[in-house]
């Protein structure tokens, strides 16, 4: 399977199945379709097929590269992973294993952030703060069920967790008092609005958190307007953004993220990304809402075309940016092309209730916090372990093959079968299809590869110039 | 090659063998929440 595309001057092949990328000129562009069934098509029939834009000499030399690609198993490659995926998924439904916990420290918030999944904190049912007992009994569950992984992940989520920041600190207390008794090492990481962000906070999450996550929308105007506070006259903007740009220094510009959400009132995204880098944030990911599709600020499909549009203007603008040494990364088009996941991991996908489990303030387990409160996906509990299993396999199971349309798509093994709950909420099926996330995922996927196309012969010209 | 650069990438197919030790991140920890993206993340397998 191959997957063609030009994009800002250059054109692309990526085959999908040995996860080999090209950068070719217009022949072997034009001809790699044309080969595909047949390695030994003659140069007659090629240049026929090609218009007689091309000389026989240039076909034939284009042909000869094209089939060392593909014999050297970098094109045309087949996919041969199926069988494999019921190995894996047996062996996991036989023997589950938790590695990563989102722990919901507090269900409630001091912003009324427009489209919250978690209902500004309440995730459609109380508000509550969790108890360091509570806590103590998840991170025990997780220690238990995690197998022989080693490195194990608890995301302290809300809600905003810095409300109830003291538990966050003993629970952080109480997981390190456990790494070396057995074997473990936590990453924690922290996502806060800000709002409560102080010196104290920020010490602690320097030294405990992997990674913070600081959600901001972009612009102040749409900050503003969708994550308002309390108080109409304050501006979350305001009293944030001061303390992210102290955060994000402290951190040496790593290991954290600037976090927003785009909406159908912001489709324009792209100034916001780029705003928060004029503001100095280097790490960013601004991402597009999920929501019920009856939602005024719901993304729609007449947005598509100009948000498609939005990432290609983004990337040109990063590469811009880098080459001028201003260094940005924007999560959603970094891709890690040579040392990137396994196979093993691209065909299980995100992990959500199975890897990775959801905890809420008094201990429910649910697969993760996008489903926290959807009754119908409560597995179990932190105390009495969990009950619905049945619901657990469906999660294991849930990857590329089970979904029919992803099998036929060149960006299966980057995105993995997507997110579990944008494929319910749209389809009412974890197997589903969320056919507007999937058209912005694969052209976020050829920009970042386009991104690294162009920084890999901006490099190469550097080389030689110094040469 | 003339009219061909490839750029560095991860065998797939290699990975069968080496892979699946599952120390690698969880996709939606990093920054995400609401989105999969796997193609991201970094294999944590020294041995790979």
């Amino acid at each position: 399977m191959i997957h063609l595309y030009k994009n800002n001057g250059y054109n692309i092949v990526m085959d999908v199945n040995s996860g080999a990328v090209h950068v070719v000129d217009d022949i072997v562009y034009d001809l790699i379709p044309l080969m595909e069934d047949d390695l030994d098509v003659s140069i007659d029939v090629l240049k026929e097929k090609t218009g007689g834009k091309y000389s026989d000499e240039d076909i034939a030399e284009a042909a000869s590269e094209i089939k060392e690609l593909a014999e050297n198993g970098s094109l045309y490659t087949k996919d041969t992973y199926e069988p494999y995926v019921d190995k894996f998924t047996d062996q996991k439904v036989k023997t589950p294993v938790v590695k990563a916990m989102c722990l919901h420290i507090a269900h409630d918030c001091n912003l009324r952030c427009a489209y919250c999944f978690a209902e500004e904190g309440e995730y459609h049912g109380r508000r509550a703060l969790m108890s360091y007992e509570v806590g103590k009994q998840a991170l025990d569950y997780l220690i238990a069920h995690s197998g022989n992984r080693v490195n194990l992940e608890v995301d302290f989520f809300g809600g905003e967790p810095t409300m109830n920041f003291d538990v966050v600190k003993q629970l952080v207390a109480y997981g390190r008092s456990k790494e070396k008794e057995h074997n473990k090492k936590f990453r924690f990481t922290l996502t806060t609005n800000g709002v409560l962000l102080n010196d104290d906070i920020l010490e602690f999450a320097n030294k405990e958190m992997g990674n913070l996550v600081l959600s901001i929308d972009g612009r102040k105007e749409i900050q503003d307007k969708m994550r308002p506070t309390a108080n109409k006259n304050v501006s979350s903007y305001d009293i944030i953004v001061p303390k992210f740009q102290k955060a994000a220094e402290s951190r040496n510009q790593t290991n954290y993220y600037v976090r927003g959400t785009y909406t159908h009132y912001n489709t324009d995204f792209a100034e916001d990304v780029l705003h928060l880098h004029d503001l100095g944030f280097e790490q960013i990911s601004v991402e597009p809402v999920v929501c019920d599709p009856k939602e005024p600020y719901a993304l729609t499909e007449e947005d598509v075309p100009k948000l498609l549009e939005q990432y290609d203007y983004l990337a040109k603008e990063i590469i811009k940016r880098r080459k001028e040494g201003r260094f940005i990364n924007f999560f959603h088009f970094m891709i890690d092309l040579e040392g990137g996941p396994c196979i093993a991991k691209r065909l299980s996908g995100c992990g959500s209730g199975s890897e990775y489990i959801s905890v809420t303030p008094w201990g429910d387990i649910y697969p993760c916090h996008q489903f926290v409160g959807e009754e119908d996906f409560l597995l179990g509990n932190v105390y009495e372990g969990i009950k619905r299993t049945d619901i657990v396999e469906k999660f294991t199971r849930c990857n590329v093959y089970s979904k029919p349309e992803c099998k036929e798509c060149f960006a299966k093994f980057y995105c993995s079968g997507g997110c579990a709950a944008n494929s319910w909420h749209s389809t009412g099926d974890i197997n589903g299809n969320y056919k507007l996330g999937c058209d912005l995922q694969r052209k976020r996927i050829e920009c970042a590869i386009m991104i690294k196309a162009a920084l890999a012969e901006a490099a190469e010209e550097a080389e030689e110039k110094d040469a | 090659m003339k009219h061909v650069k490839t750029l560095n990438t991860r065998d797939y197919k290699k990975s069968l063998v080496t892979g699946g030790c599952g120390e690698c991140q969880t996709s939606c920890q990093s920054a995400c929440k609401t989105s999969c993206t796997v193609g991201n993340q970094s294999c944590e397998n020294k041995n790979k």
